[in-house]
């Protein structure tokens, strides 16, 4: 079996889902467009040598529907021979398209992939593009729909998380993605995201609010507490965790992600390819595995997820160097380092999307990006990258450096 | 054979007046939808005819499907596939199309319409009484406060299955339509004003002519959502994204009132999402495919039979020995001014009563008659009653302490403090006053009636009246037979129920007659699973999974413990060693004795009420007295526990001769400690699921949880035979 390498990753910074955020007024056929010319230029690409472009995005619909990637690969001047394919697996997206790219160049059926994501969060809302789900009651009610907030509120009743446990960890976050971009180390990836008169708009993550407290955080109301007791979704929950008298309200805007724009580009290729055009491979995807847990939960399927990669690896996690697994809600993350028992100071070690924001469609993308600058920089080996899911699923990938 | 709608044409327009015979009410039965289509068909194809008028020839519009109809249905079941079923519900769904659409497809009726139908609406219009209506291009009702519109099927597990979960959120809008669709509740002609579902209300006896007018105006109708490019007021329909919200809310708030245990609810939702996305030919279709899984599922044969069919029946008398006249009672002596017997007073005042409210002393009665005054306030102040009518009820109620004011009383009703030598002197004083020919009737609920009768010179006529706290809200009245009581007292007590317009059963006598006894297992089986250190909130968590209204523990604390610790120490003296110990016994004796958690009356039961009034929890402390066990069991084993316990006694009670009609038994569940009513009642759920498969999980759960799960041999033998507690196993919706 071939070997799949990780040759680039880019990104854009991360702009506030709103109608005030600095990517407000970027299209998203342009965030798309953008990674892709800058994984081209900064790489010489012979774009002629890649297979296909696989692009996470979750409301596939209006500005973002209709086949984006091989659109965004037109509009790029990519060659007329680049395929595009659009995926959707909610909020791990960007690295299931990155697991899809790897698995064709693994089978042999590709050379150079490129794989990411797009989200205008502020211009393409959540939820645009429907689903049964949420709404189809023969759907809802039988399997127990919550949106994700409550269950996020779920995991801290089950496993125990106090406020102040998940504010804490936010502030953590808030510091730790400060402390990277001071010592600028996502600097390798970002691309600045510039407008049509060609002036750049964003080249920061826009969404940090480095000044966080516990006190400031503390005055935030549980984001989910009216919701849950008016609408029913509590008492839904409970029918499926009968053992709890009550759901324990804890999540908020300040410990949940951020709304944010965004997107992200990750080459994929074999060795050969690398060879051919002279790219040296920063790091090589071991192994990667989706899995499905239980739905009303919803947002612990990352353990499962990397216990699968794992063993698929043949590796424990004593074997994992850097652990980055995208900050849906606080909570998540807690629960994820009691399961695996995982130190925090090899979790999520410059922040995440608490502070930084999580563009649905190309977080994944992004975060395993992130993995590689990290790698090359501290020097270490191996890094595990993972993501909550809603429907209950969880998407892992292995990667080292090479 | 009778016509059930009389046809004519006056001036070219076809009045279709509806009059079901043998009917006071007219109801949809075979017979009128073969008419109806007739009818229907007659209209279109006459070129004399330019319209038609719908309205009745009865008092009322129209209630909804003869139960017969549905209790066809339901027999249908048994041996109709899925598809026979729907041909057959789906039937009146394409009548009422034809109807709308005159026959004709899309484009041709979008080019050149078709005749108008206008329905008159002359009083209660429900169930498929309504749907007919919706089906008109126009609809107009009476402006005299008589119109009740509405489509309560969800009410006994079923859906409108003649469009209405089409047309109505067609005409008002999604959510204003699943407000009406999932509750049953009715709308008044001034709200069918508002809604645009009517196009004007008329004097009652000009309501034809209107209707009249308006189809000669209006000679090419067609539907809103047969026109091209129709919209759902407020939006789209499902797909719309404002309906996201809806429908992610109504699936939820429906899931947490019905705890799954309710399909109709799931399906009438069902039919909303699906048919708003599709043409309403096909929508209609759909509607009638859910209606039919209704049917194969029969769980709706189960609500009809108890909710609807054997509650009519027990409140017209169906337990009333023959042979009495009428005995109304005009004056009603009650003796004992506490909460029960002050909740006695105001329904029977308020049902037209004269009340004699008599307590040991003037200051004590006048305390009773104040629980009426507070309640009269409370009603005028929400418009439900007018000052008038207030003063004369509190009027007709005499606090005193006097027994001599129970002259010319034609009934007393006792409700003092439960203790036999108190009981005894009051009924004889009473006695004395009135004579013994009167009936006498005690509110006792746990002491036994034959031996009550004892202080009565004239036991036949003594009964026993069992209310239900609070009095002036609680449905059920359970009225007991002692050893020596006549028909003459049964049909007395009643008569006397049916005046204050509550639902009765009859029972004879037994240690906490038939309603205590039985909801005493729901409460004693969660202490059982206390004592075994299952989690209280997996406990009471389960009890509502179950359909009833609260946990076992919580409806512990609201009944109080320190209570049931005096009726179980009774029960142990009066029976000696034939007293059965239940293994919540001890939690029961542990809150009581040692904890003095005595429940909600002093603050600290099974839960903790906090001063502040906030909201309850279970005290933290459960687990130190009664270790959390290391296994815990599942919801669902939890949740069979409480169902089974509460089945075998009500099963033991029958076999007993404390019921003797299983229509007793379910209703007086269902009404009086809030047996899941989604089950029919613990019988009805009994030859559901049959007898045989019942038989077979108690003796599981005896094995496993001790013999209070075991099955009366009456019981067994019944499996045994294949027998069922109802005629042929199936909802006798025939009459």
């Amino acid at each position: 079996m071939a070997e799949a390498f990780i040759y680039d990753a880019v990104r854009t910074p991360r702009g506030k889902g709103r109608k005030d955020g600095k990517l407000h007024e970027i299209t998203p056929i342009s965030l798309a467009t953008q990674v892709l010319e800058g994984l081209r230029d900064r790489n010489e690409l012979d774009t002629g040598l890649v297979d296909d472009v696989i692009f996470g995005c979750v409301s596939p619909v209006g500005e973002q529907g209709a086949c984006i990637p091989r659109v965004a690969a037109m509009n790029a001047g990519y060659a007329e021979t680049v395929a595009g394919v659009q995926v959707n697996r909610f909020c791990a997206s960007g690295l299931e398209a990155s697991n899809m790219a790897a698995a064709q160049v693994m089978a042999g059926q590709a050379d150079l992939m490129v794989a990411g994501g797009v989200e205008a969060m502020s211009r393409v809302p959540m939820g645009s593009d429907g689903g049964a789900w949420a709404t189809d009651p023969a759907v809802a009610m039988p399997t127990h729909f919550v949106p994700q907030g409550i269950s996020a509120d779920l995991i801290a009743t089950k496993y125990g998380f106090s406020r102040d446990d998940v504010d804490a960890y936010a502030i953590e976050s808030q510091k730790r993605a400060k402390a990277a971009w001071d010592d600028k180390r996502f600097a390798k990836s970002i691309l600045p995201v510039k407008d049509v008169i060609g002036e750049v708009v964003l080249d920061h993550d826009e969404h940090m609010r480095p000044e966080t407290d516990m006190q400031s955080l503390g005055a935030l109301k549980p984001s989910f507490a009216e919701m849950g007791a008016n609408y029913g979704f509590n008492s839904v929950a409970l029918q499926r965790y009968p053992e709890f008298e009550k759901i324990n309200h804890v999540h908020h805007a300040g410990n949940s992600s951020g709304i944010v724009d965004g997107s992200a580009a990750v080459l994929i290729g074999n060795r050969e390819v690398g060879e051919r055009s002279g790219m040296k491979p920063r790091a090589r995807i071991r192994a990667y595995a989706s899995i499905g847990s239980e739905p009303t939960i919803m947002l612990t399927g990352p353990s499962f997820a990397a216990e699968k990669a794992l063993k698929r690896a043949g590796m424990t996690p004593n074997d994992i160097d850097l652990w980055e697994l995208n900050e849906a809600f606080a909570a998540v993350v807690l629960r994820f380092m009691q399961a695996l028992d995982v130190d925090h100071s090899k979790m999520n070690v410059n922040g995440g999307a608490i502070a930084m924001g999580h563009p649905l469609g190309a977080t994944g993308a992004m975060i395993l990006g992130t993995m590689v600058d990290e790698l090359e920089r501290s020097g270490k080996e191996t890094a595990l990258v993972t993501l909550c899911i809603g429907a209950g699923m969880g998407t892992a990938t292995i990667i080292e450096r090479v | 054979m009778t016509k059930t709608i009389k046809f004519r044409v006056e001036d070219g327009i076809a009045i279709l007046g509806i009059d079901v015979p043998g009917q006071s009410m007219n109801v949809i039965t075979e017979q009128f939808t073969n008419e109806l289509e007739e009818c229907v068909d007659k209209v279109l194809a006459d070129d004399a005819i330019t319209g038609a008028v719908i309205c009745s020839e009865k008092p009322a519009f129209m209630a909804g499907a003869d139960l017969r109809m549905l209790g066809g249905l339901s027999a249908m079941a048994k041996t109709a596939t899925p598809g026979e079923i729907f041909q057959n519900s789906v039937r009146l769904n394409r009548i009422l199309r034809k109807m709308e659409t005159g026959g004709k497809n899309a484009k041709d009726l979008m080019r050149s319409k078709t005749k108008p139908f206008v329905a008159a609406i002359n009083g209660t219009a429900l169930g498929g009484g309504f749907e007919i209506p919706l089906a008109c291009h126009y609809r107009i009702a009476a402006d005299d406060g008589s119109v009740k519109m509405g489509l309560p099927e969800v009410m006994v597990g079923l859906l409108p299955g003649g469009g209405g979960t089409q047309r109505l959120p067609r005409l008002i809008g999604i959510q204003a339509a699943l407000q009406f669709l999932t509750t049953g509740k009715n709308m008044s002609a001034k709200d069918g004003l508002g809604f645009g579902i009517l196009k004007a209300l008329a004097p009652r006896d000009e309501l034809v002519e209107k209707a009249k007018e308006l189809a000669k105006a209006n000679p090419k109708a067609i539907q809103p959502w047969d026109e091209k490019g129709f919209r759902f007021p407020g939006g789209g329909g499902a797909m719309h994204p404002g309906s996201v919200q809806t429908f992610m809310a109504a699936n939820a708030m429906a899931q947490d009132k019905t705890y799954g245990n309710y399909p109709a609810v799931q399906y009438i939702l069902s039919s909303v999402y699906e048919g708003s996305i599709i043409p309403m030919d096909l929508a209609v279709e759909v509607e009638s495919k859910y209606f039919t899984r209704l049917i194969v599922e029969g769980q709706a044969g189960n609500m009809i039979r108890t909710l609807f069919v054997n509650k009519t029946a027990a409140e017209k008398g169906a337990r009333r020995p023959k042979g009495f006249d009428k005995m109304p009672t005009k004056k009603l002596g009650m003796l004992g001014a506490g909460l029960m017997g002050a909740g006695i007073a105001y329904v029977s005042a308020a049902a037209g009563m004269d009340v004699v409210l008599i307590d040991r002393d003037q200051a004590s009665a006048d305390k009773g008659k104040a629980y009426s005054v507070k309640l009269v306030e409370k009603a005028v102040s929400r418009r439900k009653m007018s000052k008038e009518e207030g003063e004369a009820l509190l009027a007709r109620i005499t606090a005193t302490d006097d027994y001599s004011k129970l002259e010319n009383a034609d009934l007393i009703i006792e409700a003092v403090f439960e203790d036999r030598a108190l009981k005894a002197d009051v009924t004889k004083k009473a006695l004395a006053v009135t004579g013994d020919d009167i009936i006498f009737a005690s509110n006792t609920s746990t002491l036994p009636i034959s031996s009550l009768a004892e202080a009565s010179s004239n036991p036949e006529n003594f009964i026993g009246i069992h209310f239900f706290s609070p009095v002036e809200k609680m449905p059920l009245v359970e009225i007991i037979t002692g050893e020596k009581t006549g028909d003459k007292a049964t049909a007395k007590a009643l008569d006397y129920v049916q005046q204050i317009k509550k639902t009765p059963i009859v029972v004879n006598d037994s240690r906490g007659f038939y309603t205590s006894r039985s909801f005493g297992t729901y409460v004693m089986e969660g202490y059982a699973m206390v004592a075994e250190g299952i989690n209280p909130a997996l406990i009471e968590n389960a009890g509502k999974m179950l359909g009833m209204p609260v946990g076992p523990l919580a409806v512990g604390d609201e009944v109080a413990i320190d209570l049931s610790y005096k009726i179980m120490n009774q029960t142990k003296k009066d029976l000696g060693a034939d007293y059965q110990a239940s293994p919540g016994d001890v939690v029961v004796d542990t809150f009581v004795e040692k904890l003095e958690r005595f429940g909600r009356k002093n603050g600290k039961g099974m839960y903790v009420y906090p001063e502040d009034g906030g909201k309850k929890y279970l005290w933290p402390g459960i687990s130190d007295h009664f270790p959390r066990a290391a296994e815990q069991p599942t919801v669902d084993e939890v949740k069979t526990r409480l169902l089974y316990r509460q089945i075998v006694e009500c099963a033991r009670c029958f076999a007993e001769n404390v019921l003797t009609t299983p229509e007793d038994g379910d209703l007086g569940a269902i009404f009086g400690w809030g047996f899941a009513p989604w089950t029919g009642g613990p019988f009805s759920h009994m030859d559901f699921i049959g007898l045989a498969a019942f038989v077979a999980e108690a003796d599981r759960l005896a094995e496993a949880y001790g013999e209070r799960f075991r099955v009366p041999d009456q019981l067994r033998d019944m499996a045994q035979k294949g027998a069922s507690y109802y005629p042929a196993g199936i909802p006798a919706a025939a009459e």
